[in-house]
């Protein structure tokens, strides 16, 4: 995680569409570029500029929206430049107000069945898979593609499995599903070409809520296996048995 | 004054749309909103009215609605048949829906989406600041028979006015900026991909329409999997098959497969217009040319409001001509018109 040396790519900035640009910290994902970019937008957030519409985050980078009457393509791109030079993002901090959730769930069974296949891409048995996944803690890199859907590393080297070519044509809303080195949470059903180990009660997006999102970029989260049966009975909580507790 | 518009009848997809919600990028929810905002601006010029008021958006087949005061509305978009209590009136205008009237809209004549605006907006709930449906994010839903929508406070105004439509509705040319990974193509395939004639594929949505073409996909130098990055509405993705699928205003907020471009925000109507089959091609321009472009559309649509002029009645298409006061050849102000 500290190696920030040689290796260490270049932040670019390049245009997004006609009125957005985008800092990189990698070309892939990485733990350096991942918070270089978590902590870039905080900086954007805390500027706010004029004329800057929206930042947000994917993995490893930092994207503006900004409105073209009021800011112009040099003058923004000047500014991120002089952010950019005010430190070593690569060697900054996680977010503050960051929380461990314990989110239940079922590894295998019918409500999971590419478990097998993922523990064997991984060259474990299924009870070392199981234990694995579930002793991993992984955080929240970047929320994205669907509603509160989180994107959580960073797994073990064993779990650096493909995408399956062949994708699945539907896996359900709470479904934890694996590969290179990463886990999705789905926030709805999908199509996928991740393999589906483990099932959740877990909703992440709730429009009418007071708090719509469950988990924030930063957090951490674990997966506390259960059978089945207890997955049944967490169904009627919406957090589907989830608990956080402040790291911060 | 506010008051409720009633659904009696709905074709399939039809949704309360808005401009949108923008700022929950970061917790994957994309903007969404109308599929084609000029039409938003239209109708809000026409009943004039603020652009972020709410209207209904209808996915080529209309419906039948009923207000129970007399309402203002203004139908933009894709021209569709429309009726008031079997009077055919005008689109791009404006018209009065008198109270318990039936107005009846029918199947798009040409492109994709019709509008209907009201005098206040509709005021359906909003969820996260906007009262758009999202059904990929599982905001709202398609309305359905019986529906009662409520309509915001009208400022009032005159009725029977018509705007000329920017001609969408039948493909056409589209201008593009380079993305970030237009370089990842070659100089031939991108030459390639300017002088390819696109259709709109059939299984095109709210979130993105695939490009149909005779040859061959389009293929990126090298890898074929880019670290996933965040999605523009208009950005070109180039899918395994090579095929090119352009992104609207419901699509995923991120994406992994390489973007060859992005459409500007000012053709995006013509694309969400295009109804399938239609023509479409693509041609690159300089980010400069590109932001004028932009800037210059802006200032257009805030002025859209002087473009509006009274519609002209042609007697043929008068139905209920008698019940018009003839003989002083005026026309109260406020009265609507065919």
């Amino acid at each position: 995680m500290a190696e920030v040396s040689a290796a260490t790519p270049v932040p670019e900035i390049r245009t997004v569409g006609v009125d957005g640009m985008l800092v990189s910290f990698g070309s892939r994902l990485s733990e350096p570029a991942n918070r270089a970019a978590l902590a870039f937008r905080a900086a954007l957030a805390q500027e706010s500029w004029d004329g800057v519409e929206e930042v947000s985050t994917s993995l490893v980078s930092a994207y503006v929206r900004f409105d073209l009457r009021h800011l112009d393509h040099a003058a923004l791109r000047a500014r991120l430049g002089t952010l950019l030079a005010q430190r070593d993002w690569y060697a900054a901090e996680l977010p503050g107000q960051r929380r461990l959730w314990r989110i239940p769930a079922v590894f295998g069974t019918e409500l999971a069945p590419q478990l097998p296949q993922a523990a064997e891409a991984a060259g474990m048995t299924e009870a070392e898979a199981v234990a694995s996944l579930s002793a991993s803690r992984v955080r929240v890199q970047t929320i994205g593609f669907a509603p509160g859907q989180p994107y959580l590393g960073e797994l073990p080297e064993a779990w650096d499995i493909p995408r399956q070519s062949q994708l699945t044509s539907r896996i359900p809303e709470g479904a934890l599903a694996v590969a290179i080195r990463q886990l999705v949470l789905f926030s709805v059903a999908a199509p996928t070409g991740w393999m589906h180990a483990g099932q959740t009660a877990v909703r992440l997006f709730r429009p009418d809520a007071e708090e719509p999102f469950l988990l924030r970029p930063g957090d951490e989260v674990q997966f506390t296996p259960v059978t089945p049966e207890e997955l049944q009975g967490l169904r009627r909580d919406p957090l589907g048995g989830a608990k956080a507790e402040d790291l911060s | 004054m506010t008051g409720t518009l009633t659904v009696l009848r709905t074709g399939p997809g039809v949704t309360v749309q808005d401009g949108g919600r923008p700022g929950w990028l970061e917790y994957g929810v994309s903007r969404g909103g109308a599929a084609d905002r000029l039409a938003l601006a239209e109708g809000a010029a026409l009943l004039g009215q603020g652009a972020d008021l709410a209207a209904v958006e209808m996915p080529g087949m209309g419906g039948e609605f009923q207000a129970d005061s007399d309402l203002r509305i203004a139908l933009t978009g894709a021209p569709m048949r429309a009726s008031i209590d079997s009077a055919a009136v005008a689109w791009n205008a404006s018209h009065l829906l008198p109270a318990g009237a039936r107005l009846m809209i029918g199947a798009a004549r040409s492109g994709s989406y019709g509008y209907l605006h009201v005098g206040g907006g509709i005021q359906t709930p909003e969820h996260l600041g906007a009262r758009s449906a999202h059904l990929a994010a599982g905001i709202g839903a398609p309305l359905k028979e019986g529906d009662v929508l409520d309509t915001g406070p009208d400022s009032g105004g005159i009725t029977g006015l018509g705007l000329a439509p920017e001609n969408r509705f039948e493909g056409g040319t589209v201008r593009v900026v380079a993305s970030l990974q237009t370089s990842l193509f070659p100089q031939a395939e991108l030459m390639r991909f300017e002088q390819t004639a696109f259709r709109r594929g059939a299984r095109g949505n709210r979130m993105g329409v695939p490009m149909e073409s005779d040859g061959e996909g389009f293929r990126p130098n090298g890898a074929r999997t880019v670290v996933s990055e965040v999605i523009v509405p208009g950005d070109i993705q180039v899918t395994g098959d090579g095929t090119p699928y352009v992104l609207l205003a419901e699509s995923q907020t991120t994406g992994g497969y390489p973007r060859i471009g992005t459409v500007l925000p000012c053709d995006l109507p013509v694309l969400a217009q295009a109804a399938v089959g239609a023509e479409l091609r693509f041609r690159f321009i300089a980010m400069e040319e590109a932001v004028a472009l932009e800037r210059a559309e802006a200032e257009r649509r805030e002025g859209l409001r002087s473009q509006c002029y009274p519609l002209i009645r042609d007697p043929r298409s008068m139905s209920n001509l008698l019940s018009f006061q003839l003989i002083s050849g005026v026309i109260a102000g406020e009265e609507d018109v065919l």
